[in-house]
Formats: C-alpha cells, sequence, structure tokens
C-alpha cells in the first residue's frame, strides 16, 4: 500500500490563490462564530465535561447499551442488522434493497456510507443512488469525495458549482448565482423524493432506552428522504450510541454550535418507530471500531460527534484542504482516526500538524485530539512506517536537542542564518513547511542570552 | 457458527475502556427569564423563522390568505384555520406535493433555539412539514419551555413515533458559505402565537 502523500496533495490545492484563500478564510469565519455561540453560554465548560463523561461512560459499557438499544429498536418495530466491516454493511444495504425490489434510493449526508464505500457498491448492481445533499451531490456530480465532513464541498467556489451543474443537471452555463445554483438542486432533486423507492439516512445519536435515533440537518433532505418512500435505512456506527434521551439535551446543545456556529440546526429530527405500512432497518456498523475501543491511547477518539471544529480551527487543514488528506476523515480528527484503518497508507497524516492544540480546546467533547496526533507519530516512528526525509531529520534533531552545547551553538548560528542564509536553503525540497511561508523575523537575541543578561544574579 | 453481532459484541466487551465514569447527573441549569415568548421570538428569527403578530380572536383563515395570497392549495391540521386540502384523504405522502401552505400547531416549543415540536400527531403526515412551500405554525405561549435540558425531559420522545425540532425553514449554505433560505423542505416558516382553544 502507497503512503498517502498530503504534502504533495496539499501543494496543487495551494497552488490556486482564489480557492485557498476563500477556503482559508470561511472555514476561520465558522470558528469565530463557534466562538460567539460558546461564550455565550455561561455552562459551555460545564456540558464539554457532561458530554465526555456520558460518551466515556457510553463506550466503557456500550456492549450493554447496543443490547438495550437493539431491544427497544425491535420492540417499535424496526429490524436491526449488524455490520462487522465495510463489505458486509454494503450487502446488507443491498439485499434490504433487493428483497423490496428497490431501484432508486435517496440519500441524506452519511460519512459512514463513504467510509464504506456504499455507493458505487450500490451502483454496480444497479441502484441508482442520489445524494441529497447539496454539498454532497455537488460532490456526487462532480465524481469526489466530501473535503468536510459538515460542509463537503467547502473547498469549491461558485464557478467550480456552476460548471459541475451545467455539465451535469444541464443548468445554465455561466450562471454563477447562488440562489439559481440552489434553487436548481432543489428542483431537480425533488422528483427523486417523490418516486424513490427507499431514502438512507445516518444518524449523529443512537438512543439506547428508546431505540430511536437522531439526525441533526439543515436542509429538509434527510426528512424527505425518510418520510417519503416506503423503506427508511440508517447506518449507524456503534460509537454513536448514547444512554438515555435527556443527553440529549446535552449534545445538541453542543453539536451545530460547534460545528456551524448557529444554537442549533434546523430540523433536529428523531425516528423511532417505522410509520404504518413502511419498513425501517438500521445497520448497526463496527468496522474497526470495536478495535479501536481497545487502543488504550486512542479509544477516546470514539467519542467523537462529528462536528468538524477541530477542522476549522486548524491552519493545517484551511490552508490544504480535505481531499488533500486522501481519507474519508480529515483535520485532526481524521489524522487520529485514518491510521486505525491503515497504518502505512495514513503514515503521513500525524505529521500535518503544528500541534497546536487549538483541535482540542474546540473538541465540545475534549478529546485530546493533539496528544493523540503525537502519540501516533510515536507509534509510527516504533513501526518503522516513517518516511525517509522525516527518518534522516530526526535523527539530526534528535541529536541536536540532546546536547546542550550543540544545540546553543546551532541556535546561535540560526538567527544569522535565517537573515544570511541564500533563499534555496530554507525553501528547499526537504522543507515542505518553507513552501508556503515567508520565515518570520528573528528575534534579535535568543530566550537564553535575554535570561543571562536579565536574570541571572549579578 | 457466531453472527456478526455476537462477534461485535464479544470484541467490543473485550476491548471495553474502563475509565472512572459513573453516568453524570444532567442538571436543567434553569435560570430566570423574563420572557420566554420574547426569548423564543429571538431564537426563532434568528434561524430564519418569520414571527407575525395576533391579535387573540381574529380570524386566522383570512390572516394565512393575506400572508400568502398566491396561494392555492392550503392543508390544515388545526381546527382554526379552515384549509382546501384534509390531510385525512391523503393516502400517500407525496400527494401532498402541490400544498403551498401547511398549517400546524406544535405540540411544544423551545426559548433557547427558537424550536417547535412536531411529531406525527401534529404533522397528520410527517412529510407535511417538508413538502409543504411554506409552513404556518400556530403556538400557544403556555406551550413554551426554557431550553434544550427541560424539553428532552418531555415524555413525549419517548412514545412519538417521529418527532422533529424544527427551527426556521429549511436552509443550506453548502455553495460559498452563502445562507439560502428554502433549501429542499420549506420556503418559509412563520408562527403565530394563538393560544390552544379550551
Amino acid at each position: 500500500m502507497k503512503r498517502l502523500d498530503h504534502a504533495g496533495a496539499a501543494s496543487r490545492f495551494i497552488a490556486d490563490e482564489k480557492h485557498l484563500a476563500f477556503h482559508d478564510a470561511k472555514l476561520w469565519d465558522l470558528r469565530k462564530k463557534r466562538d460567539r455561540e460558546a461564550h455565550g453560554i455561561p455552562e459551555w465548560e460545564e456540558l464539554r465535561q457532561l458530554a465526555s463523561d456520558i460518551k466515556e461512560h457510553t463506550l466503557a459499557h456500550l456492549a450493554d447499551y447496543l443490547e438495550e438499544f437493539e431491544r427497544n429498536a425491535t420492540r417499535n418495530g424496526v429490524k436491526v442488522h449488524w455490520a462487522r466491516d465495510a463489505a458486509e454493511h454494503n450487502q446488507i444495504v443491498f439485499d434490504i434493497l433487493a428483497a423490496k425490489a428497490a431501484k432508486t434510493l435517496v440519500k441524506s449526508k452519511s460519512m459512514l456510507t463513504e467510509e464504506c464505500d456504499m455507493r458505487p457498491f450500490l451502483e454496480r448492481r444497479g441502484i441508482e443512488v442520489i445524494e441529497t445533499d447539496l454539498g454532497e451531490r455537488i460532490q456526487q456530480l462532480d465524481d469526489e469525495p466530501p473535503s468536510h465532513i459538515v460542509v463537503p464541498a467547502v473547498h469549491k467556489l461558485r464557478g467550480d458549482v456552476s460548471a459541475v451543474f451545467a455539465r451535469k443537471l444541464g443548468t445554465e452555463a455561466g450562471n454563477e448565482d447562488v440562489t439559481y445554483l440552489a434553487e436548481s438542486q432543489r428542483r431537480t432533486t425533488r422528483p427523486y423524493f417523490l418516486r424513490a423507492d427507499a431514502g438512507m439516512t445516518g444518524a449523529n445519536f443512537a438512543i439506547a432506552e428508546t431505540g430511536g435515533f437522531v439526525v441533526c440537518t439543515n436542509e429538509g433532505n434527510a426528512d424527505l428522504s425518510a418520510s417519503l418512500p416506503k423503506l427508511h435505512i440508517a447506518s449507524i456506527g456503534i460509537e454513536k450510541l448514547i444512554p438515555r434521551v435527556e443527553h440529549l439535551g446535552v449534545f445538541i446543545r453542543l453539536l451545530s454550535r460547534s460545528a456551524l456556529g448557529s444554537p442549533i440546526t434546523q430540523y433536529t429530527s428523531h425516528f423511532r418507530t417505522p410509520r404504518a405500512g413502511t419498513e425501517m432497518h438500521i445497520v448497526l456498523v463496527d468496522n474497526g471500531r470495536s478495535e479501536r475501543l481497545g487502543m488504550a491511547e486512542f479509544w477516546s477518539s470514539l467519542k467523537c460527534i462529528r462536528c468538524g471544529a477541530c477542522m476549522n480551527t486548524c491552519p493545517v487543514y484551511r490552508r490544504s484542504g480535505g481531499l488533500s488528506y486522501g481519507a474519508t476523515y480529515s483535520g485532526p480528527i481524521g489524522i487520529i482516526i485514518d491510521p486505525t484503518f491503515n497504518i502505512r497508507k495514513y503514515s503521513n497524516l500525524p505529521f500535518a500538524s503544528t500541534l497546536n492544540g487549538s483541535c482540542t480546546s474546540v473538541c465540545p467533547v475534549k478529546i485530546n485530539i493533539h496528544d493523540q496526533i503525537y502519540k501516533w507519530r510515536r507509534v509510527i516512528a516504533e513501526r518503522n512506517e516513517l518516511p525517509l526525509v522525516k527518518k534522516a531529520t530526526m535523527k539530526a534533531a534528535g541529536k541536536l536537542f540532546g546536547n546542550p552545547k550543540l544545540y546553543r551553538a546551532a541556535l546561535a548560528a540560526t538567527g544569522t542564518a535565517i537573515e544570511d542564509l541564500p533563499r534555496f536553503a530554507i525553501y528547499n525540497w526537504f522543507n515542505p513547511w518553507g513552501r508556503q511561508r515567508e520565515v518570520p523575523q528573528p528575534p534579535t537575541k535568543t530566550f537564553r542570552q535575554w535570561y543571562i543578561e536579565n536574570r541571572t544574579r549579578r | 457458527m457466531s453472527t456478526s453481532r455476537d462477534m461485535i459484541l464479544a470484541a467490543v466487551r473485550a476491548n471495553a475502556p474502563r475509565p472512572a465514569v459513573p453516568m453524570p447527573q444532567i442538571p436543567t441549569f434553569e435560570r430566570a427569564a423574563d420572557s420566554l415568548l420574547e426569548q423564543f421570538r429571538k431564537g426563532f428569527e434568528l434561524l430564519g423563522g418569520t414571527f407575525v403578530d395576533h391579535t387573540p380572536g381574529s380570524d386566522l383563515t383570512a390572516k394565512i390568505a393575506e400572508l400568502f395570497p398566491q396561494a392555492k392549495v392550503i392543508c390544515s391540521v388545526v381546527p382554526e384555520v379552515a384549509g382546501n386540502k384534509n390531510i385525512h384523504d391523503v393516502k400517500a405522502p407525496a400527494e401532498l406535493d402541490d400544498v403551498d401552505v401547511a398549517v400546524v400547531r406544535p405540540a411544544f416549543a423551545v426559548a433557547e433555539t427558537g424550536s417547535i415540536w412536531l411529531s406525527e400527531a401534529e404533522l397528520g403526515v410527517n412529510a407535511l412539514g417538508y413538502l409543504a412551500q411554506h409552513l404556518v405554525a400556530l403556538l400557544d405561549p403556555a406551550d413554551i419551555v426554557a431550553n434544550l435540558h427541560q424539553a428532552y425531559r418531555d415524555p413525549r420522545f419517548l412514545t412519538a413515533k417521529y418527532a422533529v425540532l424544527m427551527t426556521g425553514p429549511s436552509a443550506t449554505a453548502d455553495i460559498e458559505g452563502v445562507l439560502i433560505r428554502g433549501a429542499q423542505g420549506i420556503r418559509s416558516l412563520t408562527l403565530l402565537p394563538v393560544p390552544r382553544m379550551r
């Protein structure tokens, strides 16, 4: 398996200044809106702690809660299925559709079905799958995966969307009016809602107490997908469980505020029992989650509620674009989840971070994301999965940092080096960080020099 | 041969972490509020809802005709408003495709977020809340709770087959973050404070 080249992919994204500037500013704007909402709630920090505690408690007793959920869902008339991996999930979904001779599936956004690569699987078997979330639809029509777990097409500008829609939906070429484009999607998707054989949603939360699940959306597409067809399938990762309905108060207050900086999504929809004369199926999916649960240093990543706040705040994510991670989950949360799927393929990702800790500070369920990024670097080094350049650099750095005299000598030289070295020495192939950055003015003296002058007893 | 279910549950049990975290008690974070209706209105309007003041006792059917002069098909699930499409005649949800205005009464509302609570009982047919072009909600100001913690203690969450906390019209910002109201569901959500008929 080839290693994913994050820096290389990011450089292609960065090459286009207009896209980069928009992406960076748009996501930072979401971060600022999140702050405004968070600061408006006096108990915000208490809510984060409660959310973290509920999730940790649930994960520690997950098997019991899964059984309780299954029992209640079954009692509600829902058919519950279990899938160990992506392949089994896709087969189960296809079998449910085939049993009803369903040919058309409208679906709302689900990162889990992306993780399972379900769409191509179903399409190869003659099922027409229509993504109905606008961002996800844009990505489907452009044959790209989502680049962000909440705003799938955030890396695109209106001109890109206009071109895709003109090509695939027959909209007016060159019309880049956002209202026109959104209306075009509404107009072209609605007939599918009306005639689809089956609808599919994911779930943000599954509640053991009721056997029901909750879907948080803004466009109304999830509810249309679920309230029109005679068959509703929900794919749910086993880590989405929470014990009781009252716990939703904590999570719903945190989710959209963290994700988009809005107090709540337009629709917080609770599904429990199939409508009269229809069927509801739930597929509970493991796909590596039970194994992750056993990883002492990484299991708490399963607390994630997929709000994307860590992505919006991450300087590396904002300036490299989600697609450069080459995985279903990108940004800081992706960095700590992706290696559990394939450590070699994603061995570069834990290095796509400055370890500034901003991701950890905004995480609504208090996952120690930047600690885990650091720990993944160690695991990757121990398993000898470090790329060659990093290995050599680390070795040299290790020598330098391990020897105070050598370190100080190097530091003294660096001050002048930044000023005097020809640019090619800094902005070279071995230093990807130098490529899109200007080195700041070096301070006139080192901290040690300053300390000796100002704080040493004379 | 053990099933996938058994294998998943066994793996989850074997790998369960042991953090010493008991199930936390959830406070309701109640605090004194001036007017729940005012607080509701602020949240509701923030997410794009249209709040229309209403004089008690005045004719609601006329009011809706005035608010939506173009509307041809009106489907009302409330006794206060006469529609021209009967929800009880609907056999398949897709038949609601032509509804211009639907009128419902939420069971309750949440001041913190400006959300209204609708279940299959209030919608008649779930799809009504999404296929209609416009939705009008009659809310009794006495039915407002302060925040989501109180809302989620409502026992109707345990019995409703389907329930939605709806906050404003459908919306999207998926193209360049430009906010569009009226994404795929209703294009507008109008709320009139109207006490229940006793």
